[in-house]
């Protein structure tokens, strides 16, 4: 069914606060969405009927909760598409599972000499981890050029794939331009090397259906709180094979078989990598987050959300002196920009006095700032549940900031 | 001259002139447009206070017992508000600087440019100017 915003709105309350007075305009969704009441309500019902501790106690709430999180298990199995349940790791979101496997998988396959290739677009989650286990590895850390627009440059990046990659970590949608990455030709070239592939998917859960066996990636890294879900969690898949044989990224309870003082064997997947008693309230409102999206359907959720970013750029390109930053050519519901002659940071001051949220500054990404030389830019975010109206309301804020700064 | 108090007094006192916030801004801007900045061969990184979305520069220099600060932004908002602290600030005794409280930002409706969410860079700002205080007054 398409999206009719005026009754999906409903189920966010917080889309009603008034800033300064004003009704508030949301536009800050890759930074974080808002969650669903039926979210919420999962997590309350949770602590207020479930809680227990899974995977050990015999009794009847530590099995309901056992099986509950266990059953969320298999909705993201199926939510990715993954081929096994045990493919699906938990953890505290994205950030924690790239460092899981830079840790884990350059601790078992990367020598000093070898290549960790990543690109110019990536969020700091994904450089600095490869920095550090590079470093500790004393191997070279190369980035895939991007041009102008945006786009990676896949003409170099066939060059880089050598002898001496070990891995390749790129973003499957950059959180600072929007691009969506050619991600599944990238494996296809990794592959022909026998190079295996991480795919940053932070940013493209939320906007569209990824399928990890048709991209036939190694690794994919989601967050529950960018989709409508909790903050705190979010997921690694991992093929079976890789996960296999890596070691363990943290130790402590559940991921053990048997502790001895001399000798500990550990758990089989996907338990091996996942110490300490997990976090179960926010795996079952991630879950139902994950339902929401499914009820929605992907195919209405891309087509409201690329209706909204369509209608920003057209109004957007109306105002003097705006610059558009990340022009690629598949792009979703990011619209990155700043004025020529007003500083972001002036912009987005005024914007939050409207009662407009949006993000300002590197977003995270450093890089792709200095890359285009400048101080940073005005990012407007969407989501499904924002309307044109809304996008109207910023207009007249942003008209209102170039009389006050033009 | 004035004492510190005494000016942060005079900054409340012309902000509770404006009835809304779109006025304050706008005065806020037009301070940032008449600060008189610093020369450009001194926006170097050494004087860059780190920590802040837009660059700030801070320089300062010992004048018979007095601090004496100038300051640039590329961002106008903060430039405004930097005028304010230079204001308060310049031309007072290294002493004085240090104890200062600088509770007229609080007062004039600026407390959420003191958050955490802005990088922290008017925080920042105010304790850099204090360091220079210090050690001027540790050298003398």
């Amino acid at each position: 069914m398409p999206i009719h915003t005026d009754t999906l709105r409903k189920a966010f309350p917080i889309l009603e606060t008034k800033v300064n007075g004003r009704p508030l305009v949301y536009f800050d969704n890759a930074a974080t969405t808002q969650k669903p009441v039926s979210v919420l309500e999962r997590l309350r019902n949770y602590y207020e009927r479930e809680n227990s501790n899974i995977h050990r106690g015999a009794h009847f709430l530590s099995q309901q909760a056992t099986d509950a999180y266990e059953g969320a298990r298999k909705t993201m199995q199926s939510f990715i598409n993954a081929k096994h349940t045990h493919e699906v790791i938990f953890t505290r979101g994205t950030t924690e599972s790239i460092n899981l496997v830079a840790h884990s998988f350059c601790s078992k396959f990367v020598k000093a000499g070898d290549e960790i290739l990543i690109s110019a677009m990536e969020h700091h989650s994904n450089i600095v981890p490869w920095q550090i286990a590079c470093r500790e590895k004393q191997a070279e850390l190369k980035v895939i050029p991007m041009d102008e627009q945006g786009e990676l440059c896949m003409d170099a990046y066939r060059d880089m794939l050598g002898e001496k990659s070990r891995l390749v970590a790129i973003t499957h949608v950059s959180n600072a331009l929007g691009t969506v990455n050619p991600v599944k030709e990238m494996v296809g070239l990794a592959h022909e090397k026998n190079i295996p592939v991480m795919i940053d998917g932070a940013q493209a859960t939320p906007h569209m259906a990824v399928d990890v066996q048709e991209l036939d990636c190694d690794f994919y890294c989601f967050s529950g709180h960018k989709m409508y879900g909790p903050m705190g969690v979010g997921v690694l898949y991992g093929k079976e094979a890789w996960l296999n044989q890596m070691p363990p990224y943290q130790s402590g309870g559940e991921m053990i078989r048997e502790v001895g003082f001399k000798k500990t064997t550990y758990n089989e997947l996907p338990f091996k990598f996942e110490a300490g008693t997990p976090n179960v309230a926010d795996v079952l409102g991630m879950e139902t987050a994950i339902q929401f999206i499914l009820k929605l359907g992907h195919q209405h959720i891309s087509a409201h959300e690329n209706d909204l970013l369509h209608y920003a750029t057209g109004q957007l390109k109306q105002l003097d002196n705006i610059r558009f930053v990340g022009t690629a050519a598949q792009r979703t519901s990011v619209v990155s920009f700043l004025f020529e002659d007003i500083h972001p940071y002036d912009t987005g001051t005024i914007l939050d006095k409207l009662g407009i949220a949006v993000r300002t500054g590197h977003h995270c990404a450093q890089p792709i700032m200095d890359f285009y030389q400048i101080p940073g830019t005005v990012r407007i975010s969407l989501a499904v549940y924002n309307t044109r109206r809304e996008i109207d309301v910023c207009m007249d804020a942003l008209t209102r900031v170039r009389e006050m700064f033009g | 001259m004035a004492t510190i108090k005494e000016k942060e007094q005079e900054v409340i006192e012309e902000f509770e002139l404006f009835d809304d916030w779109m006025d304050k801004y706008n005065y806020i801007i037009d301070l940032g447009k008449a600060l008189p900045g610093i020369d450009e061969s001194n926006r170097e990184d050494k004087y860059l206070i780190k920590g802040c979305q837009a660059r700030v520069w801070l320089l300062a220099e010992y004048k018979d017992g007095k601090v004496m600060y100038s300051a640039d932004s590329d961002a106008l908002i903060t430039r405004g508000i930097i005028a304010l602290l230079v204001r308060v600030l310049s031309g007072q005794a290294p002493a004085d600087i240090v104890e200062a409280d600088m509770s007229f930002i609080d007062r004039i409706g600026l407390k959420e440019h003191l958050s955490a969410t802005r990088s922290n860079g008017l925080l920042n700002m105010i304790k850099q100017m204090k360091l220079y205080a210090l050690a001027f007054q540790q050298k003398n």
